[in-house]
């Protein structure tokens, strides 16, 4: 064959591909009704009461059902119900078990019981473990090992059943959360809150002790806090008031898990081939896990058996303009599937992204300048070339927090005196947050005014707001107070000059860090000029990310970076970081500065148990005075979160409380197809290119070849 | 030769012991089992007794090397170590901390792992060759010191450079292949054919410049100075007599990395999204997971015995003077 007839049957099969040359789903239909999205690291786990982590949680959420959810418009934030017939409410009981008023003092209740009534007729996904036979038998309930010889997948089992939902599938979740086998990482938690699950986790280790290599079975074992009231109810017995646990219940923690499936991946076998409910979950929502490559990609697919739910109908005049009312009263889910591919760096998917193949991107770093502007007035815009291709720009305030915490047990920066709380805001009004953001965020991120983000009851917004030690009114504009304020503080301290007053000794801090490598250095060397404005040196210890917990933990750190994003919208979830009990030193609580102040304790206490409204504010408001002026933490920034869509894609709105957004999403596929075809026909010209460059190197030689063969010697 | 080769592997067996004993301190050495329960954990509500319970159902819960508290045996078996390694002399690997069986996992992402690989290495070594035998071919002429001038510019440049210019062009500018991705079975040749090329092209100018090396000191012998007088043709001697014997220090290169082809590369495997083994090793380590990580090098160790096996095999069948003994 000449290179010519070479070329043209290479040209002729890239030409027999479907579609786009370029087109990395190969197998699937141009304007399927299908959501392409990807993953930078593969989950660990997708077993509801093990699977936390938001690239977990982003499968289980589309799957499992819990009782509750966010509604996916509203703000503030919003519990509705979602397999629950209504949202409960909780009902007291004293010490001797006598009923007491929803207003009766936190003091006097001794449980809090939640009673949960889920809708009748709602069915399990399609799944083998359900499959019986004939005569009524489970299928594959009893496999033997020539059974199981040929089966990989689950696709591979012939048969599939359903059944419907039942109370008693949530309390048989709410007992695994104890299970040793599955390490829940809420199971500390929730056995200091759910009545007998403590006991529960000790008396499923003992017989795990007792008979090793054989998983007891959670349903021999009784748990006193959760019990099944009838067929469609069960109640959940919470010691003391707990009116946080309502959010945990909009969480997969809580989700059902039927028997069957404990039963059906529990057999010899099973584990040995990947085939367990950790990989292959078995769940009720609007998907299922289709195909579940965590190497390569994960798909999920519409539920045939979904309850039914409608688009939500009810949301503010800026939803309904921004569109997002159109599908109101619609049924979910309008997606058939949604693929998820593996893709590991930003520089792939921001360009698949951009060829249409992906259908919504974050915007790392590296791409920021191609994809966003700002404007005169500072607002953030999408570039022309963005603009051309129909992107539409999402941005959102996250309800997190990043902050520079100083050990409170440290002799030099801890304490609670006032020396060290004027030292400690000094730093604070040093630390330019506002410089900061520009530089290192590209503007993602708003200086952080206490411990409660925007977004989160408590937070106050605009100049009533700011942290007076460290903000000042000036101009009408709320600006960061200047550094001589800061040096005067450091004298106040004892440390004029950054030097100290005593022994003329410099003031060294040092900064514990697990940043590391050359992108952390410009940081690094950032924070280190922060200090150099007062004359305090500044030694960075970096350290990898155990040695860090460790010294986090034992309190050897000083000064230290750290953050935290929200759990539930609720403020007790950023204050109890403060809260002394939760001391990291000795109790291993969350409360990492070790920062312990007796009345913002008493506060937080009352705090915790209020209902949003006025009289919480108040309360509120007391603790975050407390907090600013002692100042146990440089209150660092809120990021911001930007992402992008393309034009086909609809009903996006962050948010950030719920997990089970995926069944809003609505794209248009021709419209995809269409533009994918536009903006990716292969340029063939370099192929051409390349074989005259090949032919332009290789023709000299040839010639000189040919020459020195006939040459004579 | 048999006895040769029972012989070897033989040997492999307390260097396999070492390898492992030396990874098993290493990695503890830098993390704790309760560095490891507080990774699998998350960072989040994460008390003293959820580590105890992570440890004791992952057996992490026993002394690393020694048991004292044991007796006879079981000071030296029930520990982290023997636990942990014993098995796998059987090739049994157990489970990763996320719960996947380590065998099917191998099993599974060898396949990605050679489909780029295998490629790279074959054609790679066909393109060096040819490459480092044109240039003897034309030595001290102005089309070898093109070509040496060529291969160091190549080697000067980042392999990560090649990857991000291959994604660039080919897949994005003029959307001739797919930028990352995989598929099975026939569908996977548009995901290979990028990352292939990228790595052989990144691999020439090294590769190129070494086997020229060896070439142009084996134009200087003897035997090639009698084959010209005998009137061969240039070609003739070239790719028959000079490249036969060159093949040993060549074998030697390449024979060693042929069953590490089923590692994987980290890199590549991770910008193309390929989902292979490089990329399970870095995920391993990243995540802590010890048990993916001594399977890993335990399996690299093996193989490159059996590399280093196969070279000495390999060197009497291309020179008959040697002889495995």
């Amino acid at each position: 064959m000449t290179l010519k007839g070479f070329l043209l049957l290479g040209l002729g099969v890239l030409a027999g591909c479907s579609g786009a040359w370029n087109n990395p789903y190969p197998g699937d239909a141009p304007d399927a009704n299908v959501l392409y999205s990807g993953f930078a690291e593969r989950p660990k786990h997708l077993d509801p009461a093990r699977s936390y982590s938001a690239n977990e949680v982003e499968f289980t959420g589309q799957i499992y059902e819990p009782p509750l959810q966010y509604h996916f418009l509203k703000r503030p934030y919003e519990l509705i119900p979602l397999t629950a017939e209504a949202v409960p409410r909780p009902r007291f009981f004293d010490a001797a078990g006598k009923p007491l008023p929803d207003d009766a003092p936190s003091a006097a209740i001794a449980e809090s019981h939640y009673e949960i009534r889920i809708r009748p007729g709602i069915r399990y996904q399609p799944h083998p473990a359900f499959a019986r036979d004939e005569t009524g038998r489970y299928r594959y309930h009893a496999l033997t090992e020539a059974e199981l010889a040929d089966k990989r997948r689950i696709g591979d089992f012939e048969h599939t059943g359903t059944r419907e939902l039942v109370a008693a599938d949530y309390v048989y979740q709410i007992k695994r959360l104890a299970h040793p086998r599955l390490s829940s990482p809420i199971y500390g938690l929730m056995s200091e809150h759910i009545v007998g699950l403590k006991a529960l986790g000790e008396a499923l280790q003992q017989a795990a002790k007792a008979n090793p290599g054989v998983a007891p079975d959670v349903a021999d074992f009784p748990l006193a806090g959760a019990e099944v009231v009838d067929r469609y109810t069960y109640r959940i017995r919470i010691r003391g008031k707990y009116p946080q646990f309502i959010y945990w219940l909009a969480m997969p923690f809580f989700a059902p898990v039927p028997w069957e499936a404990e039963a059906f991946y529990g057999q010899p076998g099973m584990a040995d081939r990947n085939l367990t409910l950790d990989w292959q979950p078995v769940g009720s929502g609007p998907f299922y896990l289709a195909e579940n490559d965590p190497n390569r990609r994960m798909v999920l697919k519409k539920n045939p058996y979904f309850h039914g739910e409608t688009y939500p109908s009810d949301g503010a005049d800026a939803d309904r303009a921004a569109g997002l009312l159109a599908d109101a009263g619609k049924s979910l889910p309008f997606l058939d599937a949604a693929v998820f591919s593996l893709e590991k760096e930003t520089i792939p998917y921001w360009s698949k992204f951009l060829q249409g193949y992906y259908d919504s991107s974050g915007i790392s770093s590296d791409s920021f300048d191609q994809a966003i502007q700002f404007g005169a007035s500072g607002d953030p815009q999408l570039t022309g070339s963005m603009r051309e291709k129909d992107i539409r720009l999402l941005t959102v305030g996250a309800t997190s927090l990043w902050y520079v915490g100083f050990n409170m047990l440290d002799p030099v920066v801890g304490g609670l005196g006032e020396d060290r709380s004027k030292l400690r805001q000094a730093l604070s009004i040093a630390f330019d947050y506002e410089e900061f953001i520009s530089i290192f965020l590209n503007g993602r991120g708003s200086p952080a005014q206490g411990p409660i983000p925007p977004g989160i009851f408590g937070h106050v917004a605009g100049a009533a707001g700011i942290n007076p030690y460290v903000y000042e009114v000036r101009d009408g504009r709320v600006q960061r107070k200047s550094i001589e304020v800061a040096r005067q503080l450091l004298a106040e301290a004892g440390y004029p000059n950054g030097r100290n007053a005593k022994t003329g000794e410099p003031l060294v801090l040092y900064f514990d860090t697990m940043a590391s490598g050359p992108d952390a250095k410009a940081r690094l060397d950032w924070i280190k000029k922060q200090l150099d404005k007062l004359e305090v040196q500044l030694v960075v210890r970096g350290t990898d990310y155990n040695r860090f917990q460790d010294k986090i933990r034992k309190g050897n750190a000083q000064l230290f970076e750290w953050g935290w994003n929200a759990d539930y919208p609720d403020p007790e979830n950023f204050l109890f970081l403060l809260y002394g009990p939760h001391k990291k030193v000795g109790t291993g609580g969350e409360n990492a500065a070790n920062y312990d102040n007796p009345e913002f304790n008493r506060l937080f206490e009352r705090m915790k148990d209020m209902d949003n409204g006025p009289a919480r504010q108040a309360v509120i408001d007391e603790m975050l005075e407390i907090v600013r002026r002692d100042a146990p933490w440089i209150f660092a920034y809120y990021p911001k979160s930007f992402g992008l869509t393309h034009g086909w894609v609809h009903n996006v709105k962050p948010n950030l409380m719920a997990n089970n957004t995926l069944k809003y999403r609505r794209i248009d596929p021709e419209l995809r197809a269409a533009r994918r075809a536009q903006w990716n026909a292969p340029v063939l010209w370099p192929l051409g290119l390349m074989g005259l460059a090949v032919i332009a190197a290789i023709a000299p030689a040839v010639v000189a070849w040919r020459r020195h063969e006939s040459g004579v010697a | 030769m048999h006895a040769y080769i029972l012989r070897r592997l033989l040997y492999a067996i307390p260097i396999l012991i070492g390898v492992n004993l030396l990874t098993f301190t290493l990695f503890f050495v830098v993390n704790t089992p309760d560095d490891m329960a507080r990774l699998q954990l998350g960072a989040k509500h994460v008390t003293p007794e959820a580590i105890e319970r992570w440890k004791t159902e992952h057996g992490y819960d026993r002394p690393l090397l020694l048991n004292r508290d044991a007796a006879g045996m079981a000071q030296l078996t029930d520990t982290i170590f023997f636990r942990h390694s014993a098995a796998m002399f059987a090739f049994e690997f157990g489970k990763g901390d996320d719960g996947r069986d380590i065998g099917t996992e191998i099993r599974t992402r060898m396949g990605p792992s050679l489909a780029i690989a295998l490629p790279v290495f074959v054609i790679g070594l066909l393109v060096n060759i040819s490459f480092a035998l044109l240039m003897v071919f034309f030595r001290a002429s102005y089309l070898d010191v093109g070509g040496v001038v060529l291969c160091v510019v190549l080697m000067s440049i980042s392999g990560l450079f090649y990857i991000i210019a291959g994604q660039y062009f080919i897949a994005k500018l003029w959307n001739l292949l797919p930028i990352s991705g995989f598929a099975d079975g026939i569908a996977a040749w548009k995901f290979i054919v990028l990352p292939v090329l990228v790595g052989v092209v990144s691999g020439i100018g090294s590769g190129a410049r070494w086997y020229r090396t060896i070439f142009l000191e084996e134009i200087g012998k003897d035997y090639v100075r009698t084959a010209r007088a005998k009137g061969l043709p240039e070609a003739r001697v070239l790719f028959h007599h000079v490249l036969k014997n060159g093949m040993i220090p060549i074998l030697t290169g390449a024979v060693v990395v042929l069953p590490l082809l089923f590692m994987g590369s980290l890199i590549t495997e991770s910008f193309f999204g390929i989902p292979g083994l490089g990329s399970y090793t870095i995920d391993a380590i990243q995540a802590q997971d010890f048990a993916v990580v001594r399977a890993m090098v335990f399996l690299g160790a093996f193989l490159y015995i059996v590399g280093l096996i196969l070279t000495d095999i390999s060197y009497s069948w291309v020179d008959p003077r040697v002889r495995l003994q």
